[in-house]
């Protein structure tokens, strides 16, 4: 491939990308014609590519609980005598950190791996490729038996808490199940563990007999968050945790991990297709389209300044609960569902729904690079110095990144 | 068909009972509502609050035993549903009232292709050919922005993701140009993106067809951007029914005022506690004497525990039933006011 060079036309100011060392550059986007010196301006684009290139990575610092580095979760799917078998990227090389003591939320759509992400952290899925760092430990490579003991600090809480609860079970037995699994108490003291659990959550402890099928639905979440507490964990991926749950119920669970993150010092992976209640709950947030991060940021942020064209048609699809601003409010409706993960889009996957496409885009895999201070955005068509698509899509500005 | 303005369904005192081994279950207790040709009524509950019973009672699709409509009147554009031979009843559905669920994949027969089961209705309720059918078919499926409809409509249920098999159902339920569309959580399975688009299709749909529609749903967001009119139940009681946006900017019900304050607001500052109604739904076999809300309800006095509360009515078009209705309905005036 001929080593391309980012220019900047001095009539309208679009970026082009000048292939070889011709002199005369026209223009695709006004026509005008300029002088230009490929080799004179090689040298700079590319140390403004190599400062912005590094704060992409997140290098295991000392707040960050869990560390994804690269990881990848690959399945491979149908294949017969026939058909060669096709390979799946749930999870494509996600670069993440997660801090001690902060909830990172998690959005997408259904099919974009976010949950497939949460169960490879905790090895319910085997990682294919890439690293799961723990305090320092590579959890994607320790043997089975090492990562049982790991599970005491890592745990999940599931979205169906009908389905997660062994039905044959009394609520008893399924708390205290993983206490007397690690051995963290004997004999009459589980009990007293368990009913401590069960308080802990908000439930009766005259529940202890019972059984899952009669709770309701907010109360077998609780259960379910008492199972995940029962090993004391440090951290703990709740996957749509309040999705099957009635309104007023969603508040009282949301509040209830509030205040345990808050006393136990718990960190969150919040898996969530809700915006809103990622917004409540999230220090950071991270959206996810078809097994990639596609931008980063903190909640304020994310929800007031989405960058990527795909985080402003997420967060304008969220229906708001007042009647004026609905009349009044013009919805980025996205054409067509999620592409199939196993045929991915080429370059950046979001191009066949993004009104903002550009030939380029097809063909380039954007970075997730820093746009502003700890915002990340993967989308060749913005960058530091032009956040903006849509002032970019009005400028004609093509793609800026190397 | 009904003229404009004219009343199509008129719901008076509706009450359906089930009997289970712990006792008489009224899950729907004297609910009364109206719906006039081209309106949306929404119809916001927690579970068990007894929306989607009100919604099958309507159908006539509550089995029986152990459910039995106990009273009341279901009028049909001038016929009362409830008095009708079955028979009768089934020709009604999917003709003039369509339905649609909130699982489209367990609505859909998984053994049948597509094409079977749209064809169906038409052929059922319609009268079509095999050919005309397939035809309609293949329209309906355009109408509701599904792509190569031609060659789709030979596909299996499973073929298609679950947006696109809420569209099928749209485009079954539609297929013989309803007058009524029940829509019962037509978007809870689905992705914010998703539900974006369905919800435009069935407001887009409205508009071109006059279909009046009832859209039950627990998520006032939905409701908020969608409707002409909300009834809140709770408990099998219609709690609050007001005008969209009276219900919005003014709540008469601490229930509602209670949910609208539990969702959180993307302007919200982070990291405040969200409002929470404290407690669980009640177990509506065995209501209290009061106020069914009573023990969950944050300004609840004496009267509340003791007495069932009036339907009081605010206006015209707003009822709430609470002992307090028109304190809380003063005390949500807005500040500036």
């Amino acid at each position: 491939m001929a080593k391309l060079t980012k220019l900047t036309c001095p009539a309208c100011g679009a970026t082009l990308n000048i292939a070889g060392t011709v002199s005369v550059i026209k223009c695709k986007f006004c026509g005008a014609e300029s002088m230009f010196d490929p080799q004179a301006e090689a040298a700079p684009q590319a140390s403004v590519d190599k400062k912005v290139a590094p704060a992409v990575r997140h290098k295991p610092g000392n707040d960050d609980l869990i560390l994804l580095d690269d990881l990848e979760v690959y399945y491979r799917s149908g294949g017969g005598l026939l058909s060669a078998s096709k390979t799946v990227k749930a999870v494509d090389g996600v670069t993440l950190g997660i801090k001690q003591g902060e909830t990172l939320g998690l959005v997408g759509e259904s099919g974009c791996g976010k949950s497939t992400l949460g169960k490879a952290i905790l090895r319910l899925t085997e990682p294919t490729g890439g690293k799961v760092f723990y305090n320092g430990k590579d959890l994607a490579h320790l043997p089975k038996s090492q990562m049982r003991e790991q599970r005491k600090h890592l745990q999940m809480i599931f979205q169906d808490p009908y389905a997660s609860l062994n039905p044959r079970m009394t609520v008893g037995n399924i708390i205290g199940e993983p206490i007397r699994t690690f051995g963290l108490a004997q004999g009459s003291s589980v009990d007293s563990r368990v009913q401590e659990l069960m308080e802990t959550v908000g439930l009766s402890r005259r529940f202890v007999k019972r059984y899952p099928h009669e709770f309701s639905g907010g109360q077998r979440q609780r259960i379910g968050i008492a199972r995940a507490l029962a090993v004391d964990p440090k951290f703990i991926v709740a996957d749509e945790p309040i999705s099957a749950l009635d309104v007023s119920i969603q508040a009282q669970i949301m509040n209830l991990m509030e205040e345990l993150q808050a006393e136990k010092k718990l960190t969150y992976l919040f898996i969530s297709h809700d915006l809103r209640a990622v917004r409540h709950l999230s220090d950071r947030v991270a959206v996810m389209y078809l097994g990639r991060i596609v931008e980063l940021a903190n909640g304020k942020e994310i929800y007031s300044d989405p960058l990527m064209p795909y985080t402003q048609a997420l967060i304008s699809a969220v229906p708001v609960p007042d009647p004026e601003i609905e009349a009044k409010r013009e919805r980025i409706i996205l054409q067509g569902d999620v592409p199939s993960s196993l045929n991915p889009p080429s370059g950046c996957h979001f191009h066949t729904r993004c009104q903002f496409a550009i030939d380029a885009c097809k063909t380039e895999t954007p970075q997730l690079v820093q746009i502003k201070p700890d915002h990340f955005a993967s989308c060749i068509r913005i960058s530091p110095e032009h956040p903006s698509i849509a002032e970019n899509a009005a400028n004609n500005l093509g793609s800026l990144s190397g | 068909m009904t003229e404009k303005n004219e009343t199509i369904l008129s719901v008076d005192g509706l009450k359906t009972y089930f009997m289970t081994e712990d006792g008489v279950v009224k899950a729907v207790d004297g609910i009364s509502f109206e719906l006039k040709k081209g309106e949306t009524l929404g119809i916001v509950g927690e579970s068990g609050s007894g929306k989607s019973v009100t919604n099958l009672s309507v159908m006539r699709l509550i089995p029986e035993p152990p459910g039995k409509i106990a009273g009341g009147t279901v009028v049909f554009d001038g016929i009362n549903v409830l008095e009708m031979p079955i028979d009768e009843v089934r020709k009604i559905r999917g003709s003039r009232i369509a339905m649609i669920f909130q699982d489209p994949m367990t609505s859909l027969n998984p053994f049948l292709k597509i094409s079977t089961q749209l064809t169906e209705v038409t052929r059922l309720h319609l009268g079509h050919t095999k050919e005309q059918a397939r035809e309609h078919a293949i329209k309906m499926l355009k109408l509701v922005g599904i792509s190569d409809a031609e060659q789709r409509i030979d596909g299996y249920p499973h073929e298609f993701s679950g947006g696109m098999r809420q569209r099928v159902m749209i485009a079954m339920a539609l297929s013989c140009d309803p007058e009524l569309l029940i829509a019962d959580e037509p978007t809870t399975a689905l992705d914010v993106t998703i539900q974006a688009q369905i919800l435009e299709l069935i407001k887009d749909l409205k508009d071109r067809m006059g279909t009046s529609v009832i859209l039950i749903t627990h998520d006032l967001g939905v409701v908020a951007g969608m409707t002409d009119k909300i009834i809140v139940m709770y408990a099998g009681k219609v709690f609050e029914q007001a005008p969209t946006r009276e219900l919005f900017a003014r709540p008469a019900n601490p229930y509602t005022q209670g949910l609208l304050k539990s969702v959180p607001d993307p302007a919200h500052e982070q990291g405040k506690e969200l409002y929470q109604i404290p407690g669980l739904p009640p177990d509506v076999a065995h209501l209290p004497p009061g106020c069914p809300f009573a023990e969950r309800c944050d300004r609840a006095e004496d009267i509340c525990r003791r007495e069932f509360p009036p339907f009081v009515e605010i206006n015209q078009d707003h009822h709430s039933l609470c002992h307090f209705a028109a304190e809380v309905y003063a005390s949500s005036a807005p500040e500036d006011l």
